[in-house]
């Protein structure tokens, strides 16, 4: 079993923010009232003239975000990712990505591992209503470090981004100096048997499967798609014709989410058999973190279960 | 006083406006005509007399900001950009065709002279408290000028917005409310009824005016006195005419989304000459 130390993603944003907001004058960042679970407030003891709470408020602090940055602002939109996506997906949409606009929405509270607050407050939908959005680009960091690298990459990038955060803390499995480009999976372990792509909370996963598959004498190679939007299509291309068997795990819908980007590429560019490892087409229960990432099959046993079927049928075929 | 050669000069260009309101209409084959007359006065009134703005450098910084939240009445808009020298006239022609500049709802990235792309209810008036917020953030003195619409109002975006505007007193926004009564399927008081309007503004915290919409003095005082208005947003509520200036588009619902036919262009077009 591999050990690595965990930390938190949100508190990672939060200190990024401050350091960001001292290299850029332009950075504005709000919240809805939840500037405590977004760590927002880390931003607003450093710049208060530069925060703004809207209160239970969605729809108005992202249009909001819209005119700010049509007077050349950068902004910080943070709130939970199941309100980004839903409650304001039209602001989001006709204000934010119809004009291309410079406001990066950081979604805390990503997936089911916000836990015990049930399915009015999990998010698996919002990487495919994210990503079918024209102009809008999608980030889901795996770790703590990643996340830091994440968001600076957005802030200097043009347009509009949803990043996508978890709510728990998750293991470190990158190191400062590991190579973050927005658009580009990084290949975190090496293999020709099968390819493990995953992103968020599940690349750690991925990783303690590929561990266990060696010990099984298969040999898997684990892929980060930190960014769902512009997907790696080269890389999830080179990957298929190395594999030729491909499993995608997500904390999200096995609907339109990592998956389904894969998915398409690989119908595309190279036909091989693609496994989606997601939560299925329900909406989530209470549940402590753990217990609900068990009970749909988010865990590395399913992922080595799978794999080995796999690779089964593949040796067989 | 405003002078009445001002009075003289904004009434001509008014109807102007609206002979382009009716023509691009009928030349797209569709749109929102009702709309777009009601709030013409107003329009003219910030374009030609109220904004702060400059044709030759619409991206100067100093300029008044102008955001038409209730986005359907956009021709009157164009006209009057077009009208203001920012773009050659025979563009407006062009409204609502494929590879057009001037779409069916405003967007930015196609037409650069407008401050936000509208059409989605509810929204503008949070992009205006959005500039109005950077004013301040940047200490710039320019006014942040929106119009949205009564229909409009039944967004809970718009109340979520007046919220935020009072509690920052935005005194640097000042906003008009195109009150011709009359939504897409009837009079906003059998759809969903909005009265006491100018109650509910003041309770939420906005200084509030009541103004005749078609009255030119009347529009340039209010904004006059909003530019007084210390530690509050300002709404005016201008009641206007739906349809304004065309006998059979006025006060009836069925020209809010639809265009002259033939006959009915000629017939408003007569009616604008006068």
């Amino acid at each position: 079993m591999i050990e690595w130390k965990k930390a938190n993603q949100r508190k990672a944003f939060g200190e990024v923010l401050v350091e960001l907001g001292k290299e850029c004058n332009d950075l504005v960042a709000l919240t809805a009232d939840l500037s405590t679970s977004t760590r927002t407030s880390e931003f607003e003891k450093s710049y208060p003239s530069r925060f703004f709470n809207f209160g239970v408020a969605e729809q108005n602090m992202f249009t909001t975000a819209a005119g700010l940055a049509l007077s050349n602002k950068i902004v910080i939109a943070s709130t939970f990712a199941v309100f980004a996506s839903g409650r304001a997906l039209d602001q989001i949409r006709q204000s934010i990505a119809y004009q291309n606009l410079n406001v990066k929405i950081v979604a805390t509270h990503g997936g089911v591992t916000v836990g015990a607050d049930g399915a009015s407050h999990q998010c698996i939908d919002d990487l495919g209503i994210m990503t079918t959005l024209p102009n809008m680009k999608v980030v889901v960091p795996c770790d703590a470090i990643e996340t830091k690298k994440a968001v600076r990459a957005c802030i200097n990038a043009q347009g509009p981004f949803y990043i996508r955060l978890g709510r728990e803390d998750v293991p470190t499995v990158t190191k400062g100096d590991d190579k973050f480009e927005l658009g580009k999976g990084n290949v975190l372990k090496d293999g020709k048997d099968i390819a493990l792509i995953a992103t968020g909370i599940m690349v750690s996963k991925c990783l303690i499967a590929a561990q266990e598959l060696a010990e099984r004498g298969i040999n898997a190679k684990v892929i980060n798609i930190h960014t769902i939007k512009p997907i790696d299509r080269a890389l999830i291309k080179k990957v298929a014709e190395e594999t030729n068997l491909i499993i995608t795990a997500e904390e999200h819908s096995i609907f339109n989410g990592l998956g389904a980007m894969v998915s398409y590429v690989v119908c595309e560019d190279k036909p091989v058999r693609v496994e989606r490892i997601g939560i299925p087409d329900v909406f989530g229960e209470s549940g402590s973190a753990e217990e609900l990432m068990e009970k749909y099959g988010l865990s590395a046993e399913n992922i080595v279960d799978k794999a080995v079927k796999l690779m089964k049928e593949k040796r067989e075929s | 006083m405003v002078e009445e050669s001002v009075i003289k000069k904004l009434a001509a260009q008014a109807k102007i406006i609206r002979r382009w309101i009716v023509e691009m209409t009928y030349r797209a084959g569709s749109g929102h005509p009702g709309g777009s007359l009601s709030c013409a006065d107003i329009v003219t009134a910030l374009y030609f007399h109220i904004l702060r703005h400059d044709p030759k450098d619409h991206k100067w910084s100093e300029r008044d900001r102008f955001v038409l939240s209730k986005g359907h009445s956009c021709p009157a808009l164009y006209a009057a950009l077009a009208e203001s020298g920012y773009f050659a006239i025979d563009e407006l022609f062009t409204l609502r065709k494929l590879g057009s500049r001037l779409q069916g709802h405003p967007s930015v990235l196609k037409l650069p002279y407008l401050e936000a792309s509208t059409g989605s209810l509810g929204q503008g008036l949070s992009m205006a408290i959005g500039m109005a917020l950077a004013a301040k953030i940047d200490k710039k003195d320019y006014k942040v000028y929106a119009l949205i619409g009564d229909g409009e109002s039944n967004e809970g975006n718009i109340w979520e917005a007046a919220l935020f505007a009072a509690h920052h007193k935005l005194d640097n926004l000042i906003v008009f409310l195109d009150r011709n009564r009359i939504q897409l399927d009837d009079f906003t008081e059998k759809i969903l009824s909005l009265e006491p309007l100018a109650d509910k503004w003041k309770a939420f915290g906005w200084e509030v005016k009541e103004i005749d919409g078609h009255n030119f003095e009347e529009i340039i005082n209010a904004v006059d006195w909003a530019k007084q208005v210390k530690s509050k947003p300002v709404m005016i509520i201008a009641h206007t005419i739906k349809g304004k200036g065309v006998s059979f588009m006025e006060n009836t619902a069925e020209f809010h989304g639809k265009a002259p036919n033939k006959e009915q262009y000629e017939q408003a077009m007569k009616e604008l000459e006068k």
